[in-house]
Formats: structure tokens, C-alpha cells, sequence
């Protein structure tokens, strides 16, 4: 199941013209993610693929066939879709709010839950909960909640909005973790939207960088674009955030502490050499200012590099 | 007291009377307003129509209507439906506004989460917007209960039985056991309406149990309850 942009405008009735002139292909089974800042076009774009917005102009085509010859209710009960704030329905129980789209194509309801009590093991829901409200449930829950109904009608396609935008950041690692699994069981067809470029990065495939009205600033897979930033957007996109926590290690002689410095310049840590001597005085006087963090002999921040 | 021992049968069948002419308006009213008021969250220019529209039939006196009813729709002047229809009316009056409010307080994350699931029209209507414009219906409808028997004792005035005969016959006989009576048979009556409605809502809408009023609802609250019972006497 591809997807493919060709030429897509889309001007609101306001006049706001969020995508100018946008064009994709979407390669089946894998993860596409849209990243770019809010307003620069990433939901319009994402909603045009199931048709809850139209294109002013150009296609959209699923296979080779143009979604606007396809009647939006049918299409959208074959694409499954999962928003931030899950918007699961608050009078549903969860396991009838992930047997909705069964239920909408007719599956019996017997039926339906028990595929959906299937689903929340899928999404690593405990059962208990099937008969909980959403509102009784945590962010986190309501999310997988979300990925769960998304799932149900087992769709070739999976549109994503900013799912894990308003959880915990230790919550949005699990779930990260947990569609990265998703992903390598289920191999859906996935686009993905997120302002988070750490985010883009782990879970996309291949990465859409978006600049505002949906142009388009670079696309490649996170090594392509971390290696070759297209131009200083791309360039500040991808080091923005990353740039103040990056490490690079200073070897300072054969058997000796291995010295860990940030991107300004300061040193951040040392790593002890098997045997070595710690040298946090000499480390801490060769560059120190009130910049230099407490000295740490941890290599999890050195994976940044 | 003695008089209210000796009077319970007419004490009876005048709540009786009250009963039959308010529940047709009340289940009418709810009926004939949601679509309106549908029609009202959904477009700006029928809100403003339908809100001043019921504004002013708010405003004309209850004796006025009761008597126009009838003239109007060519009944004779005794049949107690010309009362219903006068309850009816303000009914609408005030529960547009509550649907209105009802349908506008519709997460739209959640009606546009449903309509990507694949929800047709018709299915996101009743089977998302309807029911979770409940709790503000809900609201709405139990203003409009105790308004409606409230006001229903207008019937008295055009000869009609409710409870009301007991404030008129009373106040003509200068016999106040007699309106104390009617009124505390009004109280009582408003208060059993109350709770029924409020176990339907219950019942209907389990996963609203035990969730404050949203702040919508106990706005709509807020407005209707002051004009709402017995200004229209
Ligand atoms: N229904 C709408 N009517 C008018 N303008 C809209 C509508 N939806 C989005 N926009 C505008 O289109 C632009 C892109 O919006 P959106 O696609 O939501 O961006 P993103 O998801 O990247 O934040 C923004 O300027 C936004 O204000
Ligand atoms: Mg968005």
C-alpha cells in the first residue's frame, strides 16, 4: 500500500493556504514521518490522505488510485487513524472504543470484542481494563487505547498525528518503543506526524522535513539527513535541540581517561580508563568556566555523539 | 389539615390533571428541540434566529398564551391541549438555547477523531453527538420540567383542572390551608419530575456518573433557572 502525493495544494476556505505545492511517495510497510513546526502544514497534509480534508488541487493516490474517487466513509474505515489526545470516545467503554471500526463494518459485537480484547494484549493493555472509560484511564493508557483502535479493522495504512505529543517524556519512550515493535510485527504502512525531531528520527524510515505551507526541505532516512543537512534550515532543524547535549570524546593519550567534551567546548566528564587515574583536577582546570556539568563517568549521554 | 384529609381524592386527580397536561410538553419539547438545536450549533445564522425566536416567545405572558392558543388554532376554549401547546411552546423557548449549548459543547477532537474512524453522518449523530450532548440536555430538560409544572398552573385561570384550581379557589375563599396545599402538591410534584429525569439521565449515560456538571451545563443552568419558574405568571 503506497501512497503517493502528486501536486497537492490545499487552500482553506479562509484563504490560509497550508500546502502549496506537495509531492510524496510513500513506500508500503514502512515509516514515513512529517516533521516540521506547528502550522507548517504536517495535519493538513496527513488528512488529506483520508480525505477528512480535500485538496484545493493536485491527487492523492493508494495504489495507484485516486483517493477522490473513493467515498470517504469506506476509505476512512480502511485507514486506521490515532491523534494526540487520543480522542477516543468518552461514552465507550475501551474495548468497545477499539471495536469501533468492526462494529462500523458490520463485524458482530461478540465477535468484535473479543478481537479487540486481542488487540489491547497487542498493545500491551492489561484486559482489566477493558470495561474502564476512557477518562479513568491514564494519558499513556489512552494512547495505546488510541493505537489499538487504530488497529482493529486490521487497515494496510496507519495515519498518526502527534500521538505521544501531550504524554511524559518517560511514558513517549515506551510507547516509541512499543510502535518501533508494532512495526517490525505488523510492517503497516505508516505516516507518521511529529514537531519532535528526536522522534522523527527513531521511528521514521524515511523523514520528511517540513518547512511552513507544507514545503518540503529535505527527505531521506535519518543517516542520509544527520550526514547532509540539505541547507542551515535543515541544518538548525536537526542541530537545534540535539547540538546542546552532543558529546564528543578527546582521547588524551593510549590507557589514559578518555575526556568528554560539549559542544561549547567545556568539558562534560571523563571516562575512566580501565585501571586509570581519575584526573577531574587537571580535567576540570584545562577548560573549566561556570559552564562545566558535574563530572560524570556515565557513557549514556556519549551515544548523542 | 382536617381539609387536606377530607380533600385528597381532588388533591389526587388535580395532580393527575397536572401530570397529563405538563409530560406531553415536557417529552415534546425535548423532541421538537434537539433537531433545532442541532440546527443552531451548527450554523450562526440559525442560532441567532432560533435563540431571538425563543427569546421572544419567552417573553409573552403565560395567561396571554393560554388564551390565544385557542383562538389561534380554532379549539374550543376548555380542551386542556390548549394548554399543553402553551406549555410546549416555552418548553422550545428555553430548551433551544439548552441544545444549542448542548451540541456546541461537543469535544471537536472527538467528533473529528469519529468522523476518521469512518462514522457516517448520520451514525456520528446518534451515536456520538447525541449522547455526549447528554449531560447538557440533560441539564437543560430539568429546567424545563420544573419551569413547565410551575407554570401550568396558569390552566386555573382558563378553567382548566391542574393544581392551580387550588390557588385560585383558595385565594377567592381566602382560605390559605387550600393554596399551601397547591403549592406544596407544585413542590413536591417539581421535585419527583426532578429525580425521575435525573435516574433516566443516570441510566442512560453511565459514564457520566460521578463527573461534576461540565462548566457549559451549569452555565446553561446558570441563565434559565432565574427567568424560568413562574415568571411568565
Ligand atoms: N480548518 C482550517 N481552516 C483554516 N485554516 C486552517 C485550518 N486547518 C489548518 N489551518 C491552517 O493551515 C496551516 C497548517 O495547519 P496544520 O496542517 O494544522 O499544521 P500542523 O499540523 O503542522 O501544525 C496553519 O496555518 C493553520 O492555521
Ligand atoms: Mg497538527
Amino acid at each position: 500500500m503506497s501512497i503517493e502525493f502528486r501536486h497537492v495544494r490545499k487552500t482553506y476556505p479562509d484563504g490560509t493556504t497550508a500546502v502549496e505545492d506537495f509531492s510524496l511517495v510513500v513506500p508500503s510497510h514502512s515509516t514515513t514521518v512529517f516533521v516540521g513546526s506547528s502550522g507548517c502544514g504536517k495535519t493538513t497534509l496527513l488528512r488529506m490522505i483520508n480525505r477528512m480534508v480535500d485538496p484545493s488541487d493536485g491527487q492523492i493516490l493508494i495504489d495507484e488510485e485516486d483517493v477522490s474517487r473513493v467515498e470517504p466513509v469506506a476509505l476512512r474505515r480502511r485507514i486506521g487513524y490515532v491523534m494526540q489526545n487520543s480522542g477516543l470516545l468518552p461514552h465507550r467503554t475501551v474495548i468497545d472504543n477499539v471495536a469501533t471500526v468492526p462494529i462500523l463494518t458490520g463485524t458482530p459485537k461478540a465477535k468484535a470484542r473479543q478481537d479487540a480484547l486481542g488487540l489491547l494484549d497487542r498493545v500491551g493493555l492489561d484486559r482489566a481494563l477493558a470495561n474502564r472509560y476512557p477518562g479513568q484511564l491514564s494519558g499513556g493508557q489512552q494512547q495505546r487505547v488510541g493505537v489499538a483502535r487504530g488497529l482493529a479493522a486490521d487497515p494496510n495504512i496507519l495515519l498518526m498525528d502527534e500521538p505521544f505529543g501531550a504524554v511524559d517524556p518517560i511514558v513517549r519512550d515506551e510507547l516509541q518503543q512499543e510502535l518501533l515493535r508494532l512495526q517490525r510485527e505488523l510492517g503497516k504502512t505508516t505516516v507518521f506526524v511529529t514537531h519532535d525531531i528526536d522522534e522523527a528520527f527513531l521511528l521514521g524510515t524515511q523523514v520528511v522535513i517540513l518547512k511552513r505551507g507544507g514545503v518540503v526541505a529535505q527527505i531521506g532516512t535519518p543517516a542520509e539527513i544527520l550526514a547532509n543537512p540539505a541547507d542551515d534550515f535543515v541544518a538548525d532543524f536537526v542541530g537545534a535541540k540535539r547540538g546542546k547535549r552532543r558529546l564528543t570524546a578527546e582521547e588524551r593519550g593510549a590507557g589514559d581517561d578518555v575526556l568528554l567534551v560539549d559542544a561549547a567546548g567545556y568539558p562534560a566528564g571523563l571516562i575512566a580508563a580501565p585501571g586509570g587515574r581519575l584526573e577531574l583536577a587537571d580535567a576540570l582546570a584545562a577548560g573549566a568556566g561556570p559552564k562545566s556539568r558535574s563530572v560524570s563517568n556515565k557513557t549514556d549521554q556519549a551515544g548523542d555523539a | 389539615m382536617d381539609w387536606v384529609w377530607s380533600h385528597l381524592d381532588l388533591i389526587w386527580s388535580s395532580t393527575l390533571a397536572h401530570v397529563a397536561l405538563c409530560v406531553p410538553a415536557i417529552v415534546l419539547g425535548f423532541v421538537v428541540s434537539v433537531p433545532l438545536g442541532y440546527w443552531a450549533s451548527r450554523s450562526t445564522a440559525a442560532r441567532g434566529v432560533l435563540l431571538t425566536l425563543g427569546n421572544v416567545l419567552y417573553t409573552i405572558p403565560g395567561i396571554a398564551l393560554v388564551v390565544l392558543v385557542p383562538v389561534v388554532l380554532g379549539l374550543p376554549i376548555l380542551n386542556p391541549l390548549n394548554v399543553t401547546i402553551a406549555l410546549l411552546i416555552y418548553a422550545v423557548a428555553i430548551m433551544v438555547r439548552s441544545a444549542a449549548d448542548a451540541f456546541a459543547s461537543v469535544d471537536a477532537d472527538v467528533r473529528g477523531s469519529a468522523r476518521a474512524q469512518g462514522f457516517s453522518g448520520p451514525q456520528l449523530f446518534w451515536r456520538v453527538e447525541l449522547p455526549l450532548a447528554g449531560p447538557v440536555l440533560l441539564a437543560g430538560i430539568r429546567v424545563v420540567s420544573v419551569s413547565t409544572i410551575s407554570l401550568a398552573t396558569v390552566a386555573a385561570l382558563v378553567g382548566i383542572p391542574s393544581l392551580g384550581g387550588f390557588f385560585t379557589d383558595g385565594f377567592q375563599r381566602s382560605f390559605a390551608t387550600e393554596v399551601v396545599t397547591g403549592l406544596v402538591a407544585v413542590l413536591v410534584l417539581a421535585a419527583v419530575f426532578d429525580v425521575v429525569i435525573g435516574l433516566i439521565g443516570r441510566a442512560l449515560m453511565p459514564w457520566n456518573r460521578g463527573r461534576r456538571l461540565t462548566s457549559r451545563a451549569a452555565k446553561t443552568l446558570a441563565t434559565a433557572v432565574p427567568g424560568g419558574v413562574g415568571a411568565n405568571l
